[in-house]
């Protein structure tokens, strides 16, 4: 989860903050990390890219990116097992 | 119309630096001084933006700070590039990963309203919002929107600014088209010497302009007009001539004259003549050598001239006695011709 | 409560029609413009439908009269504005205080897209040619020379709003006296530089788009032009045919609330409604037909449905949107739809949604689903909302006899 972690951190270019500060449930969005619309997106392409893991629509990634251990559990479940 | 407040970054530090001893470049290319935007800006807001973002939404918020206004009445930008290291890093990645994984922050970030609309943004504020995009015009276009807003009596208090940034592949590009010098001097020595081209500049400059004096603002702005593509030089001296006269105005009676020369010698000929023709015992103020060329340093001299007029310091004159008067004259590229006509409040 | 400013003609072009006439002729037939990508070339030719002019560069040219190699969207520009002009009845501007204010969202890019690809290879290579017209306010002076106006130009980019903000521009400096007459709207052509940018906010339908619909998916992008032209009292008398309309009202405010998202309860389209009315002196009751944003996605329709719930309370006008017509044409948007909101009031017609299907859930209004003619109309709200929360509303009515 901290490759995840910092990953999202050089994704969304949250300079101030070190992997050890997101916690593996606190939420992204709104009340945790302050995360909006244009970060779920970014995520998407992140999961594309890192994880080869499409995701049908916006609306998908409001469960998948609830927090780092959802988003991991995810990736867990839908990378494709030949990589 | 009065300025009330004005802010502005630029390849100077501060007015104050300007007149003890001017930041001094060889190069061609004048980069803006920039100040710690975490200071000025919430560091949420701040990661997503490119650096005329931040120069932009700094400027502005000092320029409130100084005038004391939480919730102007409207905010008016004008950038005739817009947000470029947005667009060249979305365009570059489009067209590097065959328009396949792209993210979303460049291309919001991209459109040239960004500047604006981030303003609008950190205050909350629902106001009259609008973004100008015309070349050399682009800050005179906010400039009458805001001159014609604030004459509609639609608001008490308005602010307008110009910002444009220089980026690696801008400055590479527009050097391609032979903008700028080979061998460049120093930017003190802009003026001297034949040679072709000029040094590119940047920077983002807002004011607060206001239908009434509120007497500790900066100065009077009696007007602003434009002249595009004119077919004579003749037609540059009526143009003035006929500005001044809808002021009320003789050439005798300004005091200082900013003008716009950029060190090419083809560009800078309609200044020479225009200062023989109606200005020959006026005193001159360039700024060209302090901000470089970009199709909104009228910005920047606007903001030297209320500076110059605040406290009746003149860069280029330090002997002289405060001036009531003074008058703007720019062209960029001899197509878009601003005047500007400032008094002491 | 203002003076209105007489409009004297209109000129437009988009994905249903290359002038007013077939412009009209599509909206009556009930003729989508979306297909298959033909002359943008992009890798989501199969799967994004587009809301093209159905005209390659060449054939714009030799119609606008000016050389193919410069932007299609000055091209497209140069053809709505002529034809704006000659629909006025003006055959000179000579003697007239004339201006061009135009509204784009990303200039010459069509041909930047060309230039960089070059030059990302080598940045020694590129043809120069291609990137001179990239600023937005190269597309307007190219025009503008054409059409010989020299007194006043100018350039807007407010995202999706930018020519609604340049039609009521105009009119204020036609009322302040600065100029007699004024072509106003705005110009945008397809480029993959916006295709690829809406994409990556997952906000294009890949089937044509239903606006105002419960199951919308989002948006098509489209291209096209269109300005109407404003003149003062003075130019409207000498004019051999009257005004055909007014603008009676514009407004001009942020929703503050998100770079790219509306805010639920549409803060921002609010307000500009509002704020048009008051200024045109109606109550919300007095208007006839509402020329919605709606761009049909989930967001956008949510918002401006919201907002005009809140403002129309009990009694809804008509309304509908024609991007189901002609796609999300952006920069050029509130051009063409003021545009149509002219002809509406001109003819007395009302425009069908095309596609529309079911109720949005939390709005007790739909919009209209045929094509009306000889309805009595006085007054037309042309919204217009865009990015960085930049929502315009103008407000057109016939003129008082």
């Amino acid at each position: 989860m901290a490759d995840l972690k910092r990953q999202i951190i050089a994704q969304l270019n949250l300079k101030d903050l070190k992997p050890e500060d997101i916690g593996d449930d606190q939420p992204l969005f709104v009340e945790g990390l302050g995360l909006d619309s244009i970060d779920a997106l970014e995520l998407i392409v992140l999961l594309q890219q890192e994880y080869k893991i499409k995701l049908a629509s916006a609306e998908e990634g409001q469960s998948v990116f609830r927090s780092v251990r959802t988003m991991a559990q995810y990736i867990m479940e839908h990378q494709p097992k030949t990589v | 119309m009065y300025i009330k407040a004005a802010a502005g970054i630029s390849p100077q530090v501060s007015f104050e630096q300007i007149l003890q001893s001017p930041a001094s470049y060889s190069g061609n290319r004048l980069n803006c001084a920039e100040p710690d935007y975490t200071k000025l800006i919430d560091a949420r807001m701040i990661r997503r933006m490119s650096r005329i973002i931040k120069m932009g939404v700094a400027a502005a918020k000092d320029c409130l700070q100084q005038g004391d206004v939480h919730d102007p009445g409207a905010i008016i930008t004008g950038t005739a590039y817009g947000c470029l290291a947005d667009t060249e890093l979305f365009l570059s990645k489009m067209i590097e990963n065959k328009e396949e994984l792209l993210t979303p922050t460049a291309f919001i970030q991209s459109t040239h309203n960004t500047v604006g609309a981030q303003i609008a943004l950190m205050l909350k504020c629902h106001n009259y919002n609008n973004t100008f995009v015309h070349r050399g015009f682009s800050f005179e276009g906010a400039m009458l929107d805001a001159i014609t807003l604030l004459k509609e009596n639609a608001v008490e208090n308005i602010l307008v600014g110009g910002v444009d940034e220089i980026t690696d592949t801008s400055h590479e590009l527009l050097s391609r088209f032979g903008l700028y010098k080979q061998h460049p001097g120093a930017n003190i020595n802009l003026y001297e010497g034949t040679s072709k081209g000029t040094i590119a500049g940047e920077g983002a400059a807002f004011f607060l302009l206001f239908n009434q004096p509120s007497g500790n603002g900066y100065a009077k702005l009696d007007g602003m007009d434009t002249l595009y593509k004119p077919s004579s030089s003749g037609e540059v001296a009526g143009f003035i001539h006929d500005f001044l006269e809808r002021h009320n105005t003789r050439a005798e009676d300004i005091d200082l004259l900013i003008s716009g020369e950029n060190g090419d010698a083809h560009n800078d000929k309609g200044y020479k003549e225009l200062k023989k023709q109606l200005f020959v015992n006026v005193a001159t103020q360039s700024f060209k050598h302090l901000c470089g060329e970009y199709p909104t340093a009228t910005a920047f001299a606007l903001w030297l001239a209320a500076n110059i007029i605040k406290t009746g310091k003149i860069p280029a004159h330090s002997k002289m006695k405060a001036p009531k008067k003074i008058l703007i004259y720019n062209h960029y590229l001899t197509i878009h011709h601003s005047l500007y006509l400032l008094s002491a409040c | 409560m203002t003076k209105p400013v007489s409009i004297a003609g209109v000129g437009v072009i988009s994905a249903i029609g290359n002038n007013v006439q077939e412009n009209l002729a599509a909206l009556e037939q009930g003729k989508a413009g979306m297909t298959k990508m033909e002359y943008l070339s992009s890798a989501h030719k199969e799967k994004l439908p587009v809301a093209e002019v159905k005209m390659d560069n060449i054939a714009l040219a030799a119609l606008a009269g000016m050389p193919a190699y410069i932007s299609r969207t000055a091209l497209l520009s140069a053809i709505a504005a002529k034809e704006a002009l000659q629909n006025a009845g003006i055959q000179s501007l000579r003697g007239l205080r004339s201006g061009f204010i135009s509204a784009n969202t990303v200039g010459g890019m069509d041909k930047t897209e060309d230039f960089f690809a070059d030059f990302l290879n080598d940045s020694g290579k590129g043809r120069l040619r291609n990137l001179v017209h990239h600023e937005c306010g190269a597309a307007t002076e190219l025009v503008a020379d054409m059409l010989g106006i020299k007194n006043y130009v100018s350039t807007i980019s407010t995202a999706c709003s930018s020519s609604a903000n340049a039609v009521f521009f105009a009119a204020r400096l036609i009322k302040q006296n600065i100029l007699d007459i004024a072509i106003a709207g705005g110009t945008d052509s397809l480029t993959k530089f916006t295709l690829n940018g809406f994409n990556t906010l997952m906000i294009l339908d890949q089937q044509y788009c239903q606006p105002f619909d419960e199951n919308r998916r989002g948006l098509n992008l489209g291209e096209g032009a269109g300005y109407v032209v404003l003149v003062s009292d003075k130019v409207a008398k000498a004019l051999t045919q009257a005004p055909v309309c007014a603008l009676s009202g514009y407004c001009n405010a942020n929703d503050a609330y998100h770079q790219t998202a509306s805010s639920p309860g549409g803060t921002g389209s609010y307000l500009a409604m509002k704020g048009a009315l008051a200024q045109s002196g109606l109550k919300p009751a007095d208007i006839d037909y509402i020329n919605l944003h709606g761009t049909g996605t989930q967001n956008n329709d949510i918002a401006e449905g919201t907002a005009i719930k809140l403002l129309f309370e009990g009694k809804y006008p008509k309304m509908s949107s024609t991007k189901s017509f002609t796609g999300h044409t952006l920069g050029a948007s509130g051009g063409i739809e003021a545009v149509f909101s002219v002809l509406a009031l001109q003819h007395g017609l009302i425009y069908p949604n095309l596609r529309f299907e079911t109720q949005m859930k939390g709005l007790p209004f739909a919009p209209e689903t045929v094509f009306r003619k000889g309805e009595k109309i006085h007054h037309v709200l042309s919204n217009s909302f865009g990015f960085g929360g930049n929502c315009s509303s103008l407000i057109f009515s016939k003129l008082q006899a």
